[in-house]
């Protein structure tokens, strides 16, 4: 499988302060893969150096086969980047502006008004054509800069928190967006809402103090998580002798009850104890309303490994 | 081809920016005012001396400076390039500052454009601006000519001179607002550096020999002298490209060092 990024040992410092701490991965062809960790995790400085802004301390990253550092323009042309918070030209309409970065990269001047066309359509910019930067929303100035990256089709993405600022039905159509790009482009995306990056991403890169924690896809890592499993229940019966029951059935390490009948049961062992707990309950005479297995959520993966680093 | 591209981009875009801002239109009025009154004043000058040299028995001396060349040219010359020291700072300051402090070189740096295609779009843009200032005072020497023969020659040696002046400067000025991500920083450095290197051939009166004559030619009034005589000269020619040329390279080098200074 071809890889469209290569990063190996990538480390930056500012200063004294180390931003990045030798880090590797690697993205395949037409994958989408997110990028996750706290504030101040790296992750806009690994991006930035992806994209050419920033050069590595030390390390080395390609993309689309070209190093980061000595073939710059190559790198470039072939990359569309959105940074944080993206910066346009306040003074330009979105027309003038999309014209601009067309021209600057490299859009043949025949196929310009096209290609702008395309990309307007694609992240609904229709109705502000001729509005100044200026005059945007910020949802709309959102949408503008996912545009200009998506200008001359470039074969890798690079989107660095794509859908802060826009509204929940935007966010709906930015994500239909990105998840279009599926197989034809590789994406790479950073973001902090993590039940987005579950739904798009095949694979999850976490990355926390400068150094990546865990890279799997979401599933996985949600199992490896779990260690056990953990299953939500509803009995009727007294709560006292319900949770005595619970407990002492062998693997399981918790029982937690939120009162009118409802109780989290928490396995350590990674056994299935569904169909224990079912037979249990119905043998010791209560009654099993509700029994379902409870998925380890992105947050709770995230926030583990995040504190674990930390304590 | 690819390249050109590029700079187009670039050129356009800063046309834009200039043109859509108060910036433009505010040099461009005052400048035009200025240099109107003082052509005017010239040419008023110029006519009263005339007619009392007229009436007066002609002095070979003094009849030799009666010209439009003299008297009406080098003073206006003089004048715009004075102007031209705090123009060239107001013009200049927002080139690289502004994209640095409102982000928006995050963009253009991700962009496929080369520096020198950056540097050479930014800089021709702002000399495009002066340039369409300058050829609005050429209607002054339109209306002059219906007046008084004028010396269509000298007067093209002298605004050669004035064009090459001003790009010495803006490439000056360019390199300042590369320092800095503070427009006003930007805008003062500039200013110093336009008028140390216009001053720094005064030092030859002190310091003399040959330190004093290096450092009157490094002046740039020195040869733009020259041009105001109406004298063109390899010799002004060659220091006028290498100012620029001097400037635009030192701004490449700034450009390239942001990527390792964080």
């Amino acid at each position: 499988m071809e890889m469209m990024i290569e990063v190996q040992d990538l480390s930056k410092f500012y200063g004294p302060l180390q931003a990045v701490n030798h880090i590797d991965f690697q993205v395949a062809a037409g994958e989408i893969v997110g990028f996750l960790g706290p504030n101040g995790a790296g992750k806009t400085t690994t991006l930035k150096m992806l994209a050419g802004f920033l050069a590595p301390t030390s390390g080395t990253a390609r993309i689309n086969g070209f190093d980061c550092v000595s073939q710059s323009l190559e790198v470039r042309r072939s990359l569309g980047y959105l940074p944080e918070n993206v910066s346009i030209y306040p003074d330009m309409t979105v027309t003038q502006f999309l014209k601009f970065a067309a021209r600057a990269k490299g859009v043949e001047a025949k196929e310009e008004t096209g290609e702008c066309q395309r990309v307007m359509a694609a992240c609904g910019l229709e109705g502000v054509e001729v509005k100044l930067v200026a005059a945007l929303s910020k949802g709309y100035r959102q949408r503008l800069g996912l545009a200009q990256a998506l200008l001359h089709q470039p074969p890798v993405l690079i989107l660095d928190e794509p859908t802060i600022g826009l509204d929940p039905s935007q966010i709906v159509e930015i994500r239909s967006l990105i998840k279009n790009l599926e197989g034809s482009h590789t994406v790479m995306l950073s973001s902090h809402i993590l039940p987005e990056v579950s739904q798009l991403c095949h694979r999850v890169i976490i990355i926390n103090r400068g150094q990546i924690v865990a890279s799997d896809t979401p599933e996985n890592l949600s199992r490896q998580m779990g260690h056990g499993s953990r299953i939500s229940l509803t009995v009727k019966g007294p709560e006292a002798q319900v949770t005595a029951a619970l407990q002492g059935l062998p693997g399981v390490s918790r029982v937690a009850s939120f009162g009118e009948g409802r109780y989290l049961v928490e396995g350590g062992n990674g056994k299935d104890l569904r169909p224990e707990l079912a037979r249990l309950l119905v043998q010791q005479g209560f009654e099993l309303l509700e029994l379902k297995s409870q998925e380890f959520s992105l947050e709770d993966v995230f926030l583990n490994l995040v504190t674990e680093e930390e304590s | 081809m690819k390249n050109l591209s590029g700079f187009t981009a670039l050129l356009k875009k800063e046309l834009t920016i200039y043109f859509a801002g108060p910036i433009f239109y505010i040099t461009g009025f005052f400048f035009l005012v200025l240099a109107g009154y003082f052509f005017y004043t010239n040419v008023l000058y110029y006519s009263i001396i005339s007619l009392q040299a007229a009436q007066q028995a002609s002095n070979p001396q003094v009849a030799a400076q009666l010209n439009p060349q003299m008297l009406v040219y080098r003073p206006l010359y003089q004048v715009l390039a004075i102007i031209l020291i705090f123009l060239v700072p107001l013009l200049t300051m927002r080139l690289l500052a502004e994209e640095k402090r409102s982000g928006t070189w995050e963009l253009l740096f991700t962009y496929p454009l080369t520096d020198w295609s950056i540097i050479l779009g930014k800089f021709g843009a702002v000399l495009l601006v002066y340039l369409i200032f300058l050829a609005f005072t050429l209607s002054f020497s339109v209306a002059f000519s219906f007046m008084t023969p004028v010396d269509w020659g000298a007067l093209g040696a002298g605004y050669l001179g004035m064009v090459l002046l001003a790009a010495s400067c803006l490439a000056l000025g360019l390199f300042a607002s590369s320092l800095t991500e503070n427009q006003i920083i930007a805008g003062v450095v500039g200013f110093a550096l336009l008028l140390l290197s216009w001053i720094i051939g005064w030092v030859q009166e002190l310091a003399g020999g040959p330190l004093g004559k290096a450092m009157q030619y490094l002046s740039l009034l020195d040869h733009y002298e020259n041009f105001t005589k109406g004298v063109i000269s390899t010799r002004d020619l060659i220091y006028c490209f290498s100012f620029i040329f001097f400037f635009l390279f030192l701004t490449k080098r700034q450009l390239e060092s942001r990527r390792w200074r964080a």
